[in-house]
């Protein structure tokens, strides 16, 4: 019989962590293919050299979680053929071309668990492009990372849990966080109740950052709108209202952000079905309980499918692992499955409280101001947008995209493709499920043209 | 004025590069983009309106951090490490893709 080839394991966050750690213990060597120099993904990021911290100062609360993956994940050795600082830029039928070192290399698996994790989601506001504004999750990556503050007087605004776990990490760093903006309203903050039985640490843990924020002088401010930010050639001041009136607090950084957005292309060049999911107000590679796509051996783990959290991650990549086992014939442990179906089933109730507790803010569309910038990539207004949807009734959001070009820069989409749907959705009266989503292409991240002419043809190399 | 203030890794061992020609000193485990925006407030400039840009995401989604060497070469400042004698170009005009 002829050898098959090691599964690909794309991102090396909790879940590919341990769906390789749980193919490493069948037996198999899977590929694990990752962007970073090291593993954890972006909420157990690594720092490029040591700065004299723990992982205890580094990740707080979740210290034991993040040595623990760290630690599980560099025992596997050799076990897994692991490229760090590696992209994946096309996927194909059982070939992935990824990038290294400037180098692309075609690499053939059987079995594919995409674990491709999540970036902020971002709703544009006036001034959102000046230096000094960066996403929650950038910011976080500058403190825990590299060291850094963003500013020396900061403001985070948006909403989600993020939110709250950024500013409280600054302060704690010892840098002054003038506020915390957040759209949702003190009304959605009572579904926290809801979360409290699923989820006790979580939530007394995000309430004891928030009262803690307040009693060190930072306004925690609910319910805010019209956010915009200003200032010459970088932040001076964020405005924003507040029960219809106007404030503005000086400030030299902000960190910006609502929620999270999966990173679904590798997905869809894998050829996986999408489904608009409410929660998320995104489509959505379609997943069974498994982790199983509706492609055979490809399978979808972690907030890239959907956000739900690392706790998620980490028991939705061991699960997906043991689907792939299971599919290929191996032993794969159905008590264990199931131990791990009942977990994500009782984060899955925890995500529907969390989400009316930081829900999204549905008046953002109408509120965006013509001369903002949706589309950072290629300064394209807002204005502009609405302009095109009128003027040739565009109903869909790759119509949009032909016309506007937003969805078409470097970034393809990542940033503005949430914000477009929402206001292509206003604008026509639809639902925001109804105007499509942004096709995948490849390269699905910019790289050297050089790159993608000269693929190395050489096939799976178990000792590299 | 720079726009990232360090809170560790003040005493790293210097890495030393220049921004538009200007001796600058980074430290060990900078990316570029730390480098760069511990002494100044920019990265690059819009292909389309010349504003300032300093990146956003930090975690290699955004793209709105490349940047340009002398040699020509492209980088993403917010992935890319900091190494001895880089020589990075952050001035309008030298940047487009």
């Amino acid at each position: 019989m002829a050898e098959r080839a090691s599964p690909l394991i794309v991102g090396a966050g909790p879940a590919g962590i341990r769906a390789a750690i749980t193919l490493a213990a069948a037996g198999l060597r899977p590929s694990v293919i990752d962007e970073a120099h090291a593993c954890g993904g972006q909420i157990y990021r690594q720092p490029l050299a040591l700065d004299g911290r723990d992982d205890r100062a580094r990740y707080g609360s979740d210290a034991a979680k993040a040595s623990r993956l760290h630690r599980d994940f560099a025992a596997l050795g050799t076990g897994v053929d692991y490229r760090p600082r590696s992209l994946l830029w096309n996927l194909g039928d059982g070939v992935a071309d990824v990038l290294r070192d400037g180098v692309s290399q075609r690499l053939s698996y059987d079995g594919l668990i995409l674990a491709t994790g999540a970036t902020d989601r971002v709703l544009p506001i006036p001034g959102w492009t000046l230096p000094g504004v960066f996403t929650l999750g950038g910011a976080q990556v500058a403190l825990k990372a590299q060291g850094c503050a963003i500013g020396r007087r900061v403001v985070f605004a948006g909403s989600g849990p993020l939110l709250y776990l950024v500013a409280w990490q600054y302060v704690k760093a010892g840098v002054d966080v003038a506020a915390v903006l957040d759209s949702a309203p003190l009304s959605a903050k009572f579904n926290l109740l809801r979360a409290l039985p699923l989820a006790p640490g979580i939530v007394l843990r995000g309430l004891r950052m928030a009262a803690e924020l307040a009693l060190r002088g930072t306004r925690v401010q609910l319910g805010v709108s019209g956010l915009r930010i200003e200032g010459e050639g970088r932040v001076a001041r964020i405005v924003y209202r507040s029960a219809s009136c106007e404030h503005a607090i000086a400030c030299d950084g902000v960190g910006y952000g609502l929620n999270l957005r999966s990173e679904t292309q590798a997905a869809d060049l894998a050829g996986c079905a999408f489904r608009f999911d409410p929660r998320d107000r995104a489509h959505l590679p379609v997943r069974d309980v498994s982790g199983r796509s509706n492609v055979a051996g490809v399978y979808l783990a972690g907030d890239g499918a959907g956000i739900a959290g690392a706790d998620a991650a980490e028991a939705a990549g061991e699960r997906a692992a043991l689907a792939l086992l299971e599919d290929r014939g191996l032993p794969h442990d159905p008590p264990r499955a199931d131990v791990l179906e009942r977990a994500l089933a009782t984060i899955d109730r925890l995500r529907d409280a969390l989400e009316a507790a930081f829900p999204f803010p549905s008046h953002w569309a109408a509120g965006l101001a013509d001369d903002a910038l949706l589309c950072r990539c290629e300064d394209i207004s807002a204005g502009e947008a609405r302009r095109a949807i009128g003027d040739f009734a565009l109903t869909e959001m790759n119509r949009l995209k032909a016309v506007t070009r937003i969805g078409m820069g470097r970034c393809q989409g990542r940033m503005c493709g949430a914000a477009a749907a929402e206001l292509l959705a206003a604008q026509t009266r639809r639902e925001v499920g109804a105007v499509g989503r942004l096709r995948a292409q490849a390269p699905i991240k910019p790289i050297p043209l050089a790159a993608g002419l000269s693929v190395d043809e050489r096939q799976h190399d178990p000792a590299h | 004025m720079p726009l990232l203030h360090r809170i560790v890794r003040t005493d790293s061992p210097v890495i030393c590069f220049t921004i538009d020609g200007a001796p600058c000193e980074g430290r060990a485990g900078d990316t570029v983009l730390t480098a760069v925006l511990c002494h100044g407030d920019r990265l690059r400039h819009s292909e389309f309106s010349g504003a300032p840009r300093a990146g956003f995401c930090q975690m290699g989604a955004c793209q709105d951090c490349w940047v340009q060497l002398e040699g020509g070469e492209r980088l993403r400042a917010c992935t890319t490490e900091l190494t001895e004698g880089m020589q990075i170009v952050t001035q309008r005009g030298r940047s487009h893709g």
